[in-house]
């Protein structure tokens, strides 16, 4: 049938740790004119599942856009297994509402595991603002870091691993703690797992900092209509989609969204169970183990 | 019996045809078409139980105005070809809304053989006709008049984007749809399901107007990847047909626990996504007890789909009685007959959970019926201590939907009304010069047939509007 598809090919791939991958794909429209914040609802051909995945940067000359995705369940494994010059049939965006700015100041992007790859175009837009940026970023051990380069291109970069093994030893809400303490801090952005953005703003709070958290809860079209991405802000419910995927972390309700996320965890069990059988070339399907909340 | 000129009194003798239909116990456990279609001896005889009335009361109970007795005369004639011209002239989706169209409020409620005895049954020969088209499409293809080198952009493949679609483009207007999701239909999509409207059905009138030059853009989110500003400047008209998406809520403690849906996500999951089938990628939750709350079209599908999807109890709530269902009465008969429990008089207080936020429940009220409210219908209230616990594990909300913002917002110059509908005139036409709207984005939830009527009335005052003769240069609406 013809049906004027723009099909979206892959033009670069890299993998950035054991279980993140970064696909670069031909979206000029997005590319144009996305912004920091922003996502896509991306479905690999027929019969895949919807997901969104925010844009981890763009490149509106060559019209490409970046998803960093980590191979958790079926459908990122199969989008981890394309290669370059294979296709993706939908990409609907860009979505949801840009990052929240500050003009001048300084503000701290704290990223943990895939989340990191959100933070770098929040940082690009303050870094483009003139906003001092220090970005604080984690993994397990130094493979696990990602986006370190291009981060150290908007400012200060603050490594940590768990083990040591890489930049400073500890969490990144030990190094989100100095900061704090040192003063001077405008503003923090944190993206990374649930635990560690419930850290982080547990963290500000008492410091009175305003934190704005990406929310990635569970969706299917991305505009409103399902309602699949309830999350409760301050008492009132929201949809992440078009209210968000960015909220004042201080009103997040961590609990309900971690829960939320977790509605369809035995499916995804099942489903990549056959994953990790053979299509899926990355192996690892655990999830960047969250980092803990200071004590 | 093919005789045309049937006297009136043979014709009166006639019974009502009863629609064939998938076994009710078997069909509880498939997403197949539960209306099987009359065969062509049935529909031969029903259309010769219509008596040509002088003024047919039945065209001004359809909302498109549809030539009933001149298509039900060619059929009488056993001219199908001539039906299918005559009816798709009127009506661009009949193989739609021959299967989903409310005829007993609609055309057959005005049918005057319905004054004594039953009314032809309009619905089912529409479906009929147009049936048989998909096995000669060449019947209905789409002829487009000479270029008019015009161009009009549609927001939103639905029903009424996709009536005013194929009109424009039959005016030899240059037509490109805008639709958000990755396949156009809209609420015939990733709505109403399968055992209702076969998507293979949806994708086939799609097919017709893509033939005919329709352009179709998929994934393109007006307000998102284009602001309306855009469009308009880019076209020469737009029309805005892109519904009223947003999805509501009871607004009752505990709505946000795993395993409470809007029939939106219930029904997306389960149609567009196609989660029925095991092998998608999509999940949904196969719950054992299901309750389903509201008494539309759209909680009949949820509640029959949970019935489809293994549900032990799949239960319907409704605040008031049987008879103030807004839902379809063939729906309401089917959903009986396939064992869906209905909870009359009873209005969801609270979700219930457990500690892993899991629906273990919902907590309801029973109701009794006062008197008729503004709208005629008899309001319900609660009855002091009748509260009890419905067991159930998955609760799916199908109160209704209202406007999504998304599109309005980028477009502060859009005069709205204060639920954030947009508001427009008789044609269609909004507070910007060259932008019109139609469907539910302007009517607030509404239906199929009235989203077309909206789609062919701004198509025919868009086409006006492009040619500037001052009046539609269509013959049949003036």
């Amino acid at each position: 049938m013809i049906r004027f598809r723009r099909m979206h090919l892959v033009t670069g791939k890299v993998q950035l740790s054991p279980n993140v991958t970064r696909l670069d794909l031909e979206a000029s429209r997005i590319a144009e004119i996305r912004q920091p914040g922003q996502f896509v609802i991306v479905r690999r051909g027929n019969g895949a599942e919807r997901i969104p995945l925010t844009l981890a940067d763009a490149d509106s000359v060559r019209g490409t856009i970046a998803l960093v995705i980590q191979a958790v369940g079926k459908s990122t494994c199969d989008l981890v297994a394309l290669e370059v010059g294979d296709s993706i049939l939908d990409i609907s965006g860009p979505l949801g509402h840009p990052t929240e700015m500050i003009a001048a100041g300084r503000a701290v992007c704290v990223g943990g595991g895939v989340g990191t790859a959100v933070v770098h175009p929040i940082a690009q837009g303050l870094a483009q603002r003139g906003v001092e940026v220090i970005s604080i970023i984690g993994g397990r051990s130094r493979q696990w870091v990602i986006f370190e380069e291009e981060l150290s291109r908007l400012g200060q970069v603050i490594v940590c691993s768990d083990d040591g093994s890489y930049g400073r030893q500890g969490f990144v809400t030990d190094a989100t703690r100095e900061l704090l303490e040192a003063g001077r801090v405008d503003i923090v952005y944190a993206v990374g797992p649930v635990p560690m953005m419930r850290a982080v703003a547990n963290l500000t709070k008492p410091f009175g900092v305003r934190t704005i958290v990406s929310l990635n809860p569970v969706m299917v079209d991305g505009t409103g209509m399902c309602g699949g991405c309830r999350v409760d802000i301050g008492g009132e419910t929201k949809f992440a989609c078009v209210d968000g995927p960015e909220f004042d972390g201080h009103l997040v309700d961590f609990d309900l969204l971690a829960e939320r996320l977790g509605t369809y965890r035995e499916f995804e069990q099942r489903a990549s169970a056959g994953c990790e059988a053979g299509s899926c070339r990355v192996g690892l399907t655990r999830p960047d183990p969250p980092s803990p909340a200071p004590p | 019996m093919n005789d045309p000129k049937l006297p009136l009194k043979e014709r009166m003798k006639i019974d009502r045809q009863t629609m064939p239909e998938q076994d009710a116990t078997q069909r509880s456990g498939n997403f197949l078409e539960v209306n099987l279609g009359f065969t062509e001896k049935m529909a031969l005889l029903e259309a010769r139980r219509c008596i040509q009335c002088k003024e047919p009361k039945c065209v001004q109970g359809c909302p498109v105005m549809v030539n009933i007795p001149r298509f039900l005369d060619f059929v009488v004639k056993g001219d199908f070809a001539g039906a299918a011209r005559s009816l798709f002239g009127d009506n661009a989706l009949p193989t739609v809304t021959g299967r989903v169209c409310p005829q007993e409020t609609q055309c057959e409620a005005q049918c005057v053989r319905g004054v004594r005895g039953k009314p032809v049954a309009i619905g089912y020969l529409e479906r009929f006709v147009a049936d048989w088209t998909r096995a000669h499409r060449d019947v209905v293809k789409i002829e487009p008049r000479p270029a008019t080198g015009k161009k009009v952009a549609i927001v939103g493949g639905g029903p009424a984007g996709l009536t005013a679609a194929g009109e424009l483009v039959k005016a030899g207007h240059e037509v490109t749809v805008y639709e958000a999701l990755h396949k156009p239909g809209g609420v015939l999509v990733y709505g109403i399901p399968e055992f209702r409207l076969p998507k293979q059905i949806v994708e086939e009138e799609v097919e017709r107007l893509v033939q005919a030059g329709v352009k179709i853009e998929n994934n393109v989110v007006v307000g998102r990847t284009y602001t309306l500003p855009e469009l308009r400047a880019r076209f020469d008209a737009v029309f805005i047909a892109n519904g009223a998406g947003l999805p509501v809520f009871m607004n009752v403690a505990g709505e946000n626990l795993k395993g409470v849906y809007s029939a939106n996500e219930y029904l997306t999951r389960v149609n567009l996504m196609e989660a029925y089938a095991p092998d998608s990628d999509t999940p949904v939750l196969r719950a054992r007890r299901v309750a389903v709350v509201g008494g539309g079209n759209v909680a009949m599908d949820a509640v029959r789909t949970a019935k489809r999807l293994g549900a032990e109890r799949a239960i319907l709530v409704y605040r008031r009685s049987r008879a103030e269902m807004p839902a379809r009465v063939e729906e309401v008969h089917h959903a009986d007959a396939e064992g869906i429990e209905f909870e009359n008089l009873v209005a969801p207080l609270e979700v219930i959970g457990n500690d892993k936020k899991w629906v273990t429940g919902l907590k309801c009220q029973r109701m009794e019926l006062g008197e008729p409210d503004a709208s005629g219908r008899r309001s319900a209230k609660p009855i002091p201590g009748s509260e009890f616990v419905l067991e159930c594990d998955a609760v799916v909300v199908a109160i209704g939907t209202r406007a999504n913002p998304l599109l309005t917002a980028t477009c502060p110059d859009l005069k709205l009304n204060r639920w954030g509908n947009i508001e427009a005139d008789a044609v269609g036409m909004t507070s910007i010069p060259g932008i019109f709207a139609g469907g539910d984005i302007v009517r607030g939830a509404a239906t199929v047939i009235l989203a077309m009527g909206d789609g062919k009335r701004s198509a025919h005052a868009i086409d006006a509007y492009l040619i500037q003769w001052g009046r539609s240069r269509f013959s049949s609406m003036a």
